[in-house]
């Protein structure tokens, strides 16, 4: 119910398509979308996790109406004069017709069961979630504020995408800039929850969404440095039933813990009761 | 553009062919005995003239080209011509020694330093041994604890960067490459010590900047540094990698373009036509700028030197900022 209130008031973005019933991706099964919506965008009959827009994602982990966005004036340039088949110009704008924002990520503050906090997200709609100069700048911005107001951060990353190719060596250093103000938010005592969901790939796992006190994942979701594509590509052969996936990173330990969706918010809370 | 099969050194040949009449007409000279000296010296100069014509015009593409060249001196050449007393320390003390990076302590200018540095191999045999330059999680890892070792001891740091990327595949994944490489670029940035980084050829994407985020980042003139190699974002954009030539140019991957944005602080020249045909020469400039450049930043006190490393970091990056007034608040 609250789901469709909010998309109500925001306006669908693309996830999802229309009509009653829907596909899963991942078993293929046709699921009741009523029902996989009461179950927070997850597959009944096999567990897959949707991707959220902005708008689930806050209502599925912030106290109502308790979020404010924060930096969301920060608006992205197409520094490289970057012409390819569509240029870096043509791509912003079509991401930002397509989700009516102008970047990548949200940032803010909000409450968690009533705990305030500073919360953020990169958004896997816009450009594969990928982080030029305006995500790096608000990540920064998220943990100096974070740092000051002795508040715990959570961050829940979907990038794809990785470093945004179309900003250059800009975007690769945005993984030096970002890991350079967590690393004094951690040193001055802050608590950093990282949430892992479907797809953190690159050069966001390789910085600001790796370096959580705590990381926890989302099921099934696609987590690595080098695509599984490329991968393939180099080593000539086929890869291992579940590479790459949160199952995979837990059994090889790179992540705390893994959270199915309904129980995100309580296990967040959990982890900040213990922790602050 | 349908250059994806013409040789992207073809820009050399015609330095090649006057090379090439020059070793003829030694060679007559030595058999015969007969003097052509004038015409040699004629020759070295008409030479000169072309490699300072061709190489100031060089294309991004080109550049990547020559950064690749398996002639080009490479770390453990340069430990050989400008670090003395090399004693290498192995081992990450977790998983591995990960020959794709080199780590050990020496001196340069009768200062005690730590080198870390990425290795590409010379052999096929050796080539293998270090996947090529592209390290594993194990490779980052005992980087990281060296220059742990160096920040405990007071030593400088220098790192050089010469990887076409993290290596991708299973192992490196298994064994977390992606949240190695975000650890080492915390640490890094924090580091109680002197960071001095040079590109000495490749420098790619994380993989390269796993050891160099530092208080000073120089490149040489025919280096490269990109978030991502010319081929994988040809393949992106046009599902072509033989596009790579047109993706260096987009890329500003060369020197000058990475000065211009900020990313890197010093070009460092190249013996003309480049450093593979003169590493000697090479291996002098490089040994002079590190002096230059670890007398600069060794003296700063170090609280002073870690608040300047963090500021540069954070101010890099280019972006509007629109102003609050004319934005409707945001909630959800």
């Amino acid at each position: 119910m609250a789901f469709e209130k909010i998309r109500n008031l925001l306006g669908r973005k693309k996830s999802l398509p229309g009509g009653l019933w829907m596909k899963c991706p991942d078993c293929i099964g046709m699921i009741y979308r009523k029902e996989m919506e009461e179950r927070k965008l997850v597959c009944p009959a096999c567990n897959y996790h949707f991707t959220m827009t902005p708008q689930e994602r806050i209502h599925l982990l912030l106290d109502e109406e308790s979020f404010t966005r924060m930096w969301s004036n920060l608006e992205p340039v197409d520094a490289l004069n970057f012409e390819g088949v569509t240029s870096y110009k043509q791509k912003l704008e079509a991401a930002q017709k397509e989700t009516g924002e102008r970047d990548a990520v949200w940032a803010g503050v909000g409450r968690l069961e009533g705990r305030p906090l500073v919360f953020g997200l990169t958004d896997s709609r816009f450009m594969m979630g990928s982080m030029g100069s305006v995500v790096g700048e608000t990540i920064a911005r998220a943990f100096e504020f974070a740092t000051e107001r002795r508040l715990p951060v959570v961050f829940v990353s979907g990038s794809g995408g990785g470093a945004r190719m179309y900003e250059g060596a800009l975007s690769l250093m945005q993984m030096a800039k970002s890991s350079a103000t967590i690393a004094r938010f951690q040193e001055a005592g802050g608590l950093y929850i990282s949430v892992l969901t479907n797809p953190t790939m690159a050069g966001v796992m390789a910085s600001f969404a790796a370096l959580g006190d705590v990381l926890v994942a989302e099921p099934k979701a696609l987590i690595g440095f080098t695509g599984p594509r490329v991968i393939e590509q180099t080593i000539r052969q086929e890869l291992p039933k579940g590479f790459q996936t949160s199952e995979f990173l837990l059994e090889h330990g790179f992540v705390d813990l893994i959270v199915e969706r309904p129980k995100l918010r309580r296990e967040v809370a959990r982890l900040i009761e213990y922790l602050t | 553009m349908g250059d994806a099969k013409a040789d992207p050194r073809d820009f050399e040949k015609p330095i090649l062919e006057i090379e090439q009449r020059i070793a003829d007409l030694e060679s007559f000279q030595r058999k015969a005995s007969v003097d052509v000296s004038a015409e040699i010296a004629k020759l070295h100069e008409e030479c000169d003239q072309r490699m300072r014509e061709i190489y100031s015009q060089l294309t991004a593409w080109q550049r990547v080209q020559l950064a690749r060249d398996p002639n080009r001196p490479g770390s453990l050449d340069y430990i050989g011509m400008i670090f003395e007393d090399f004693l290498e320390l192995h081992g990450d003390k977790a998983y591995g020694d990960d020959k794709a990076i080199v780590t050990g302590l020496c001196r340069i200018g009768g200062r005690r330093i730590l080198l870390v540095a990425q290795r590409k191999g010379k052999t096929t045999k050796e080539r293998m041994a270090c996947n090529f330059g592209s390290p594993h999680p194990e490779g980052y890892r005992k980087a990281l604890e060296k220059m742990k070792l160096a920040e405990k001891f007071g030593l400088p740091v220098v790192t050089l960067v010469n990887t076409p990327g993290a290596y991708p595949g299973i192992g490196a994944e298994e064994r977390g490459q992606a949240v190695i490489i975000a650890r080492n670029i915390l640490e890094m940035s924090r580091l109680r010590a002197p960071i001095l980084s040079v590109v000495i050829g490749e420098g790619g994407s994380g993989g390269a900047l796993a050891i160099c985020v530092a208080d000073r980042l120089c490149i040489l003139e025919n280096a490269y540094f990109s978030v991502i190699s010319p081929e994988g974002c040809a393949s992106i954009l046009w599902r072509d990698s033989g596009k790579a030539s047109v993706a260096a140019e987009l890329l500003k991957l060369s020197p000058h373009d990475l000065l211009d944005l900020g990313i890197v602080d010093e070009v460092i020249p190249e013996p003309l036509g480049g450093a593979h045909r003169n590493p000697q020469r090479m291996g002098e400039i490089l040994k002079a700028k590190l002096i230059e450049q670890l007398d600069q930043i060794d003296r700063v006190p170090i609280d002073r030197l870690v608040e300047r490393r963090y500021r540069k970091y954070r101010q890099i990056g280019r972006y509007q900022e629109i102003e609050l007034a004319k934005l409707a608040p945001t909630q959800a």
